[in-house]
């Protein structure tokens, strides 16, 4: 009785059935696009940030760099000897430089000890992030008819007429007393060679030789970014200078969790990198593995209570350093997605309800006359619950397919959203002129930018939050629809329809 | 069957209290079959109420059987309109979506009665009003007649000890009413039934035992029929 009742009820109420079914499956389908979409850009921050931190790290590390640390900005100082005399009288200087990079600020290495000891870490290892720049140029010789100019040193010269023009400089790049120079710089990241499991390499691979290994520890050899290698024209077995020291290239690597470049353009081993950049010792950040997800937020404070001068961040601290229109989406998905489901999940139940209790009105009699024969209030109440539930039921189904069609389309475009993972919050006036990324107050500093296509995942839990939705919205309809019922009394229902 | 002692009912009615039973004393002997006239918001309806446990006096008691249906709750007066009362509307009542058939079955209240021993019932009860082949027709492909059989036989199918008829015939031509009447004195004399009619009509009421007048919720006995 109670199925046919229903059915017979639903279907002779089509119009009413259908245009609450709708809502509800609009109002499922929004929310799941939504919250499917949410996914794809977690994911999608999480692959732009395993690609700077690598995949397994729950914290890390870094320490703020002070005001003006930076000091004036990359310089170079040659003097009167330096440089290589050409035939055509020009110079050719050239200078390697390897130093923190910018931004980034360094501390004592003992501070990987300190968290080795801390509760809860199940693995950690230290970096040392450093800038390699080189400057290389061509000067001319500034000799030729020299009189009645000024002098390299600024003063006056000895010509004897003060109206003769005097002699252009010849040589240089181009010649004719021009100049010419590059300045080359990459970033370089001393890792433990010994460790591979944390730390900006474990989602890596290696696309050509090897990578580091313990053995390496304290030899000139890098691995480069395959990006990077591509850029330089560099492969294994090639030589690339670094702070003026040759090294061997052993291998190449990819991110494996994109298409991205990895966090470095090189890498060589951590001692290496501390004994040629003269930072002895010192160390720019500590990746840190939990022993278990759900202590993440629990060790990041014992982490910042172990050592009270260090920026601790979790990977959701992180994800908030993801710049571009992948964190537009996301600010999109969070706040006005959120929002547009929210109002119209909640405009299609307050419809289902009003329908619900509208047409509780329209039966009245139908009501009155089931409780003087017998019914109970309960007995109703089930059978208008059941109604409402299978009218949301009705949407949730259709919701769910117009949500998985949405979610379809989305995939099939796979918008390329742009992100930049940042980290190290510099302090005011962090870098100095010239800098290219220090500068002002809060700056921060980009380790990697990449591409990431969209994709929305269809989970188990995405369709049981749109049926669980449904369910919801059924029951709500139906309890007070119900409710409205069971408060009917026999006699006045059946006196207000006499 | 039933005594009404001293019942009182009195409504709020826009800001006046309005009364439709001025302390009514009333027994009706099971197996008696009893017609209740009078006019229009006399309290014809409102005694109806009363005896159909569908409401409950301001004041004084009503007994049906063993059973204090004043002092009930909303639970037990429902389990005895399931269980003991049949109601016949003037509007018959019935289920509009459901066949004549399925509205039979919905007074198995409790739902406990297995389908088969229901389906069984209803057809048996629908026969017995003499629409057995009008089983499965709607309430809209039968005539006024028909419907008032099928809520006839929707009202006997539990085998109640009482059946209380308000206006059964206000809805149909004198035809009609006649078939109605004779199925209902039929039913009484056959099952020993309670029944209590109220109308308008003095030829339906005539049919009756005994003959009750209610005016201005005061009860009169206007005797046996004539």
């Amino acid at each position: 009785m109670f199925l046919t009742y229903l059915l017979r009820e639903l279907s002779n109420r089509r119009k009413q059935t259908v245009i609450i079914a709708a809502g509800m499956a609009l109002a499922i389908a929004l929310v799941m696009i939504v919250t499917g979409v949410a996914a794809g850009v977690k994911n999608a921050q999480s692959t732009v940030l395993e690609s700077v931190y690598g995949v397994g790290t729950d914290v890390t590390i870094t320490q703020a760099a002070e005001p003006g640390a930076d000091g004036p900005g990359q310089q170079f100082a040659f003097g009167s000897g330096d440089g290589t005399a050409t035939d055509d009288g020009s110079t050719e200087v050239a200078q390697s430089t390897l130093s923190a990079a910018r931004g980034t600020a360094t501390f004592d290495s003992s501070a990987l000890t300190t968290v080795e000891g801390v509760d809860g870490v199940s693995a950690a290892t230290a970096t040392l992030s450093l800038q390699a720049s080189t400057f290389s140029g061509t000067v001319p010789d500034f000799s030729q008819g020299g009189a009645g100019g000024a002098g390299a040193d600024g003063a006056p010269g000895d010509g004897t007429d003060a109206g003769t023009q005097a002699a252009p400089p010849t040589g240089g790049a181009d010649g004719a007393g021009g100049s010419a120079f590059d300045v080359d710089q990459f970033s370089v990241t001393g890792l433990d060679p010994a460790t591979n499991a944390v730390g900006p390499l474990s989602s890596a691979s290696i696309v050509d030789g090897r990578s580091l290994t313990a053995a390496d520890a304290g030899a000139d050899v890098v691995v480069l970014d395959q990006t990077y290698a591509t850029s330089a024209d560099l492969a294994v077995g090639d030589t690339l200078a670094i702070g003026g020291t040759d090294f061997t290239v052993v291998g190449i690597v990819a991110s494996t969790s994109s298409d991205a470049a990895t966090a470095s353009d090189t890498y060589v081993p951590l001692d290496t990198a501390q004994a040629l950049s003269g930072l002895t010792d010192q160390i720019s950040d500590v990746y840190v593995t939990a022993s278990s997800a759900s202590g993440v937020d629990a060790l990041k404070s014992d982490l910042q209570a172990a050592l009270p001068d260090a920026t601790v961040s979790t990977q959701s601290d992180l994800a908030s350093s993801v710049s571009g229109s992948l964190s537009t989406a996301s600010d999109l998905i969070g706040k006005l997605g959120t929002w547009l489901s929210v109002a119209v999940l909640a405009a299609a139940f307050l419809m289902a309800i009003l329908f619900t209790v509208s047409g509780v009105g329209r039966r009245t009699r139908e009501f009155g006359t089931l409780k003087a024969i017998g019914w109970s209030g309960s007995r109703i109440t089930r059978q208008i619950a059941g109604e409402s539930l299978v009218q949301g039921l009705l949407g949730g189904v259709v919701g769910v397919a117009v949500g998985l069609l949405g979610i379809l389309v989305v995939n099939l475009v796979a918008p390329t959203l742009s992100a930049a993972a940042t980290t190290q919050a510099a302090g005011p006036g962090a870098g100095g002129p010239g800098s290219a990324a220090g500068g002002g107050a809060g700056q921060q500093v980009a380790q990697a930018t990449t591409d990431v296509a969209l994709t929305v995942p269809v989970t188990a839990s995405i369709v049981v939050l749109a049926v669980g939705l449904a369910v919801v919205g059924g029951l709500l309809a139906g309890a007070t629809g119900g409710w409205r019922a069971s408060r009917l009394r026999p006699a006045e229902a059946l006196r207000s329809v006499a | 069957m039933y005594t009404l002692t001293a019942v009182t009912k009195t409504y709020r009615q826009k800001k006046r209290t309005v009364t439709a039973l001025a302390g009514v004393d009333l027994v009706i002997p099971a197996g008696q079959m009893v017609a209740i006239q009078g006019p229009t918001g006399g309290g014809k309806s409102t005694l109806l109420q009363m005896l159909g446990a569908l409401d409950r006096p301001t004041s004084g008691t009503v007994r049906l059987g063993d059973s204090e249906l004043s002092a009930a709750g909303d639970h037990a007066l429902a389990a005895a309109r399931a269980r003991d009362i049949g109601f016949v509307f003037q509007g018959f009542n019935l289920i509009p979506t459901l066949t004549a058939a399925e509205n039979v079955e919905t007074a198995f209240a409790d739902g406990s009665t297995p389908r088969a021993e229901r389906r069984e019932k209803a057809r048996a009860a629908l026969a017995s009003v003499g629409l057995a082949e009008r089983a499965d027709h709607l309430p809209s492909e039968l005539s006024g007649g028909q419907q008032q059989r099928v809520a006839i036989a929707r009202a006997l199918v539990k085998e109640p000890s009482v059946l209380l008829a308000d206006e059964p015939t206000g809805s149909l031509d004198e035809a009609t009413r006649d078939e109605i009447m004779d199925l209902l004195e039929g039913v009484w004399r056959d099952r020993g039934l309670t029944v209590v009619i109220v109308t308008h009509d003095s030829a339906v009421a005539r049919r009756a035992q005994r003959r009750l007048r209610i005016a201005g919720g005061e009860l009169t006995e206007l005797g046996p029929a004539a």
